[in-house]
């Protein structure tokens, strides 16, 4: 992100929307950066200016993971494209049981796309980064021609060192471990679709998106050795346990009753046709951890403000065919499977 | 919107479930059909044929839309959907549903037809007017439930003077397909083992229960029809297992919180209003069952897609390994067929029961496992039938 020169006019953010100059290397590129992304996101290493950041890398073992947000609409009921490129990347480095420290992002912008709408994903990611404790320190902008691109996808790469110790990691769940989760599941999907066009149902239901760097940092600290940990984003829980059943080599059996679902999603996923737990999450943990220490990391996701409907929802269990079941409200059982093609694109 | 709580309460589910166990004899078989997909899908997501005692055998019937559309008529949806002035709208249920030459409509639409996905017909009715210089065509199938709200979206473009939209109707006809299976050569030989019918809540919501009464009397088989939440289901099946105690064969209503003795009217004069019955059309599975299917009356010939893009029905056959035409007559259960789970899964079905989640298929797909899941009781139910090796 480079600025150089005075410029001759400020950015018209009111009124204006973003051309083919804005991505071309030239004033008008540099006046964007300058005055929208640099002014925003303000702090020291993004302020060098230049097309990297300079600085000394954290003592421990690095961690970094990367994410493309493309969510339609862009605006949904509790968060933005923003907030959420923000948590999303944050909270995969988290999944490490680290501490993230930086963010980079790179912007995709669409010929026509209003700088008015810009500005508030740009403020929106700035403000959730300073909730986080992260500092997005370098960038990149292009723009595509109208009709290439959905006004602006975000791409976003975070850094973060883990603890001293284990670290977790989807092999490691073992049969006997307790499977927790953080809350309540499939909000974020369903905050989603209830604003789409088409699909448009009335509810107050809002996204859970969230940086997740706090509890997990609480969970850390009650229970050292959690085997796994992992935010159930797209696909739900059941694609999340379904991955974690497969890269540990073993099977999960959960209990339906115990499983926090808002009465308000159940009766939406009824009306879609969808199944609660193949919805996607953006605020939300599952961890999995010696049964021993299942009570104590309970307590402690209960007692932070992003845990307190977390559950023990099952455990895990020997099984070479790798099935998640679940125990119905009945007393029935069924598999809870991958979700099979797509229901919901662009969720995330 | 709120779920309804009291229909999914697991300890009155566990006093239902006692009483069947209870009253159903040991010393006899309840064959149980529920005709209804969306009751299949039920019955495998609550696990609940795990809660019935061994001797009540559930039976698949063919009520899932998606899975009784023939794979031609999906071909020529393909074909008007590929009319540049055209936006396709179908269900989403449909998009991934194999057609010929390894088509679907999801890959038409990557290769570049304007295929949307709705949940209703407004929706379509809406894009058409959004978009006054595209045809709009919108995708119609199911049975009773959903024809109403098509006759809805014709005669609203019929008063609002739309020209831009049709409709390519597949809808298709509850009480015809019941008979099929019943007055089928194999049951004729007393090869169909159903003994009483779980009758589809929503389609009586329209159509009322006078739809199955020439059935069940001459059938001689008991018929309750039930709504869609677990307990209804339980419900029923301890209705039908009376009737059967008590030798009856009538007509009962669980859902009659919502279903009608005489079904919807007004819904009813619109379907009469803007379609006609076909003198035949192609199930899959079933093959060709006389007035079976609705078309649009020529009064509304202008909003029907069939005439405005004309395309040639080819009968297709089903994948020579596939066993979704004897599923879907309740002859064979899905484990029953070579490619289940191997060939054949949801992630690249090769039958239209593994596609819809309403589909036998899938359902069995989910319960399967260690424990047998929850479709356990209605695996050992297959015996159902030679039924027919016969339909073919």
């Amino acid at each position: 992100m480079t600025a150089r020169g005075p410029m001759p006019r400020r950015l018209e953010v009111a009124e204006g929307v973003v051309d083919l100059s804005h991505g071309a290397g030239g004033r008008a590129m540099a006046q964007l950066i300058e005055e929208l992304f640099v002014a925003t996101f303000d702090n020291e290493l993004l302020g060098q200016n230049n097309d990297n950041a300079v600085t000394d890398p954290p003592p421990g073992r690095m961690v970094v993971s990367t994410d493309g947000f493309v969510v339609s609409p862009m605006f949904f009921p509790g968060g933005d494209i923003g907030s959420l490129a923000v948590h999303g990347t944050v909270n995969d480095v988290c999944m490490a049981g680290a501490t993230p420290l930086y963010l980079t992002a790179s912007f995709i912008l669409e010929e026509g796309f209003p700088l008015r709408d810009l500005a508030r994903v740009v403020a929106s990611m700035g403000k959730a980064a300073q909730a986080a404790g992260v500092r997005i320190i370098t960038g990149d902008t292009k723009v595509v021609e109208r009709g290439k691109a959905d006004g602006v996808f975000i791409t976003t790469t975070g850094i973060g060192v883990a603890r001293p110790g284990p670290v977790p990691s989807g092999d490691r769940a073992r049969p006997g471990d307790a499977v927790l989760v953080s809350g309540t599941l499939g909000d974020h999907g369903i905050a989603v679709m209830s604003s789409r066009p088409g699909i448009g149902f009335a509810t107050d239901l809002l996204s859970d998106s969230a940086a997740l760097n706090g509890l997990v940092g609480a969970m850390m600290d009650a229970a050292p050795d959690i085997h796994v940990l992992r935010d159930p984003t797209r696909g739900g829980l059941a694609a999340t346990l379904n991955e974690i059943a497969r890269q540990s080599g073993v099977g999960m059996q959960l209990q339906e009753v115990a499983i926090p679902i808002r009465p308000e999603v159940t009766g939406a996923c009824d009306l879609l046709g969808l199944d609660p737990l193949n919805v996607a999450n953006e605020g939300k943990v599952v961890a999995i951890c010696p049964p021993e220490h299942a009570a104590a990391l309970l307590a402690a996701m209960r007692a932070h403000p992003l845990g307190g409907d977390a559950a023990i929802i099952g455990k895990v269990v020997d099984d070479p065919e790798h099935f998640v079941e679940l125990e119905t409200s009945f007393g029935g059982r069924r598999i809870v499977d991958w979700l099979s093609g797509e229901q919901l694109p662009r969720i995330c | 919107m709120k779920p309804a709580p009291n229909y999914r309460d697991g300890a009155l589910a566990r006093r239902l479930a006692a009483a069947i166990a209870a009253r159903a004899l040991p010393d006899r078989t309840y064959n149980i059909m529920e005709f209804c997909g969306g009751h299949t899908h039920v019955i495998s997501a609550f696990g609940l044929a795990d809660l019935l005692p061994p001797q009540v055998r559930l039976v698949h019937g063919p009520g899932c839309p998606v899975c009784v559309l023939p794979i031609g008529r999906l071909d020529q949806a393909i074909a008007i959907a590929r009319h540049p002035e055209v936006i396709f709208c179908s269900f989403g249920d449909m998009m991934r549903v194999p057609a010929s030459d390894r088509g679907s409509l999801l890959k038409a639409k990557a290769q570049g037809a304007d295929i949307r996905m709705v949940y209703s017909s407004l929706d379509a009715l809406a894009l058409a007017r959004a978009n006054p210089d595209r045809q709009v065509v919108f995708f119609a199938i199911g049975f009773e439930t959903t024809t109403p709200p098509t006759a809805a979206a014709v005669l609203t473009a019929a008063r609002k003077g739309l020209r831009n939209f049709s409709v390519f109707c597949n809808h298709v006809l509850t009480p015809a397909a019941i008979e099929a299976i019943f007055a089928s050569e194999a049951a004729q030989r007393g090869e169909l083992r159903v003994d009483g019918v779980i009758g589809p809540g929503h389609v009586t919501t329209i159509t009322g229960i006078s739809a199955y009464r020439a059935f069940s009397e001459s059938h001689h088989c008991p018929v309750v029809i039930s709504g869609f939440e677990p307990i209804d289901l339980l419900q029923s099946a301890l209705m039908l297992i009376d009737q059967l105690n008590a030798q009856r064969a009538e007509i009962e209503n669980q859902y009659a919180r919502s279903a009608r003795p005489e079904g919807n009217r007004t819904a009813q004069a619109m379907m009469e209003q803007v379609f006609e019955v076909r003198d035949s059309f192609d199930w899959r599975g079933l093959g060709e069952i006389p007035h079976s299917a609705l078309r649009l009356a020529d009064a509304f010939a202008a909003f029907d897609a069939e005439r405005r893009f004309p395309t040639e029905y080819r009968r297709i056959a089903d994948h020579p390994a596939c066993s979704c035409p004897d599923i879907l007559r309740g002859v064979k259960k899905p484990t029953d067929c070579r490619i289940f789970g191997t060939g054949c899964t949801p992630e690249s079905p090769v039958g239209a029961c593994m596609v819809s989640p309403e589909g036998a298929c899938a359902a069995y797909w989910q319960a399967r496992g260690r424990s047998g899941g929850g479709m356990a009781g209605t695996q050992r139910a297959s015996a159902v039938g030679s039924l027919a090796r016969a339909a073919r």
